[in-house]
């Protein structure tokens, strides 16, 4: 039935290869202008900031615009590896992330082996629904939270403390506390919203494999580890190489409303000291330098686990 | 002997449920127990709050902390706002994220691998905040609402979650048989395409939709004039920013700190009220969104 010449979305017989392309780029014209709008959006929008990272590399003056700045090399990226801040800067940024891949990653995939576990199908439903909640809740309103929660007048964890003859914490205000509270607020926040993803996958898993491993007499514990947890493990790689994809920017709204004076010795990351130095005090070509070194870290990361992880789990992005 | 093994392993069973439900149980409190306290909070006595006599259930019921913020201007304003913004914006979206969308999903357009390469990219590599911040205010676009609403007109990953609907939902046998009949490709899009999408536009909707009600980092750096604030940067200056002038206007004025505390509860229910009354509804399709986006990352 396909000898309907000149039939739209049916290529005749190529002449050349050629003209053949050219005739169906044309029958799709509309096709194109549809794509229009995004693609000006795309070049403008993703690639324009790209064609301004050059600023990285030239003293930006506003007034001589993008192009017309004179070229200073690397001479921001220097000072950034030389200023006093660099190494506390690059030391929250990472220890933020690594300890919430090795804290907040695994937790989605406990709970929805759990759920996978609960024989009560309406109470199953519960613990997922209700665990989803807290996903919808604003960055603003969360930290709005945890300053009420934590507060050492009225707040609930040091009524706690106090019950208890302790002495009220100024959790916020203290160093120490603040990748704790960061991560595991993150934690309550995402957990199950995260978890989606893993049951979905779970009720993948062909349930004879289950029967099987029954009948040779697997405990319940068993069972998940020899079943449940390899028939989601590509799951579990491709979610953690996509963490990894956004390893230095996790949080960064969050962490910026976390701040301030007092605990900005662990708060202080790149993205934030970018948008202070950067947007409030109009250093420009200083900041996008280090949003750059930010970046391609960044996705030299990426790359690297991407690699790894389709040698040893055979598993990957691309 | 193998009797017993049977029931033993029966016992065992029994205890791994027990346990089972024990922990999700936990969970389920863990999760459930701040957002109790909050809005327990919001309507009790503000001075009940402070010496920490809410644990879990009001004290000294009223409703002045709610009166307090019908009263105030500026929240009404940033609701009004964030309304505006969440519905221009979302409009905006919805249309060039299935303009991008479609046509991607083709199998029979040229250059489609190219053009996804391109755009998958940004998803790895931008140029980051200060170029972009720089590009918006080249355009004029500080202090309008178009900052907030164009330059996150496409996000990329709900664009793939869109493009793997059309492709895996809608059957190109359909698509060429109305190519055939001689149907354009804007009426294939208008009149079989979208009708067949609904589930996938209703995702689109509520991902984008909560995305910029919740938002206030644009708004931050974008927007200087205070009656243009959206209700997150509202709140924002209502529970983060008001704290410090709360300390100095302390003396005599124990009164209006008292109110100013017990506001910030009342707050933080009111803006994620739209939210979570919706949430009820729309869960599945939100849940939907996510299984649909993991199917093909």
């Amino acid at each position: 039935m396909k000898s309907t010449v000149n039939a739209p979305g049916v290529a005749p017989r190529p002449k050349s290869r050629r003209s053949s392309l050219m005739k169906a780029i044309g029958r799709r014209y509309d096709l194109y202008l549809m794509l229009l709008i995004p693609i000006v959006w795309y070049v403008v929008f993703q690639y324009g900031p790209m064609y301004g990272l050059q600023i990285a590399f030239k003293n930006f003056n506003p007034a001589k615009g993008i192009l017309d700045s004179k070229w200073v090399g690397f001479e921001h990226f220097q000072r950034f590896f030389e200023s006093y801040y660099f190494w506390r800067l690059l030391w929250n940024t990472v220890s933020i992330n690594l300890f919430s891949l090795l804290f907040a990653f695994p937790i989605p995939i406990f709970l929805a082996l759990l759920v996978n576990e609960i024989r009560n199908k309406a109470f199953s439903k519960m613990v997922q629904n209700i665990t989803y909640i807290p996903h919808f809740i604003s960055v603003v309103a969360m930290v709005g939270m945890l300053l009420l929660f934590l507060s050492p007048r009225g707040g609930p964890l040091n009524t706690l403390i106090q019950a208890f003859g302790g002495q009220p914490v100024r959790f916020l205000d203290l160093p120490g506390w603040f990748k704790t509270i960061f991560i595991s607020s993150n934690i309550w926040q995402n957990m199950g919203w995260q978890s989606i993803i893993y049951i979905a996958a779970l009720s993948g898993v062909n349930p004879q494999l289950y029967e099987a491993a029954k009948m040779d007499g697997a405990s319940r514990l068993r069972r998940i580890w020899h079943v449940s947890l390899p028939g989601i493990l590509p799951v579990i790689v491709i979610l953690l190489i996509l963490d990894v994809g956004h390893f230095m920017n996790v949080g960064f709204e969050k962490i910026l409303l976390m701040q301030n004076n007092l605990n900005m010795e662990s708060s202080d990351v790149i993205s934030t000291f970018v948008y202070t130095t950067g947007i409030l005090k109009g250093e420009f070509s200083y900041t996008a330098a280090i949003g750059m070194f930010n970046s391609v870290v960044n996705l030299m990361l990426l790359v690297l686990v991407n690699r790894f992880a389709r040698k040893k789990a055979e598993t990957s992005l691309w | 002997m193998k009797e017993q093994a049977l029931k033993n392993r029966k016992s065992d069973e029994k205890l791994f449920d027990t346990v089972v439900n024990i922990i999700a149980a936990l969970l389920v409190i863990v999760v459930l127990y701040p957002l109790i306290f909050i809005v327990s909070a919001s309507f009790s006595d503000p001075a009940a709050v402070l010496n920490g006599e809410v644990v879990l259930l009001p004290k000294h019921f009223t409703l002045a902390a709610y009166e307090n913020v019908f009263q105030n201007k500026q929240i009404w304003n940033g609701y009004g706002n964030s309304i505006v913004y969440t519905l221009v914006g979302t409009a905006i979206n919805l249309i060039m994220t299935t303009l991008a969308a479609y046509p991607l999903s083709r199998p029979d357009l040229p250059g489609r691998g190219g053009i996804m390469f391109l755009i998958t990219l940004t998803m790895f590599f931008s140029g980051g905040l200060i170029p972009t911040y720089l590009l918006v205010k080249s355009l004029g676009m500080v202090n309008t609402m178009w900052a907030l609403i164009i330059p996150g007109a496409i996000a990329t990953y709900n664009l793939i979650v869109m493009r793997t609907y059309f492709q895996s939902s809608i059957p190109w046998e359909i698509q060429e048989a109305a190519l055939i009949d001689g149907c354009s490709n804007w009426k294939l899009l208008t009149h079989i395409i979208l009708p067949l999408s609904k589930p996938i536009l209703a995702v689109m909707v509520l991902f984008y939709a909560v995305g910029h009600w919740n938002s206030f980092f644009n708004a931050l750096i974008y927007i200087r004039n205070k009656d243009m604030y959206p209700l997150q940067l509202v709140l924002r200056e209502v529970l983060m920013v008001s704290q410090d002038d709360a300390v100095v206007s302390n003396v005599g004025l124990e009164n209006k700190v008292l109110l100013a505390e017990s506001i910030k509860y009342a707050v933080i229910i009111i803006s994620s009220l739209p939210v979570l009354v919706l949430y009820p509804f729309v869960q599945k399709h939100f849940v939907k969104g996510v299984m649909i986006g993991s199917l093909k990352g």
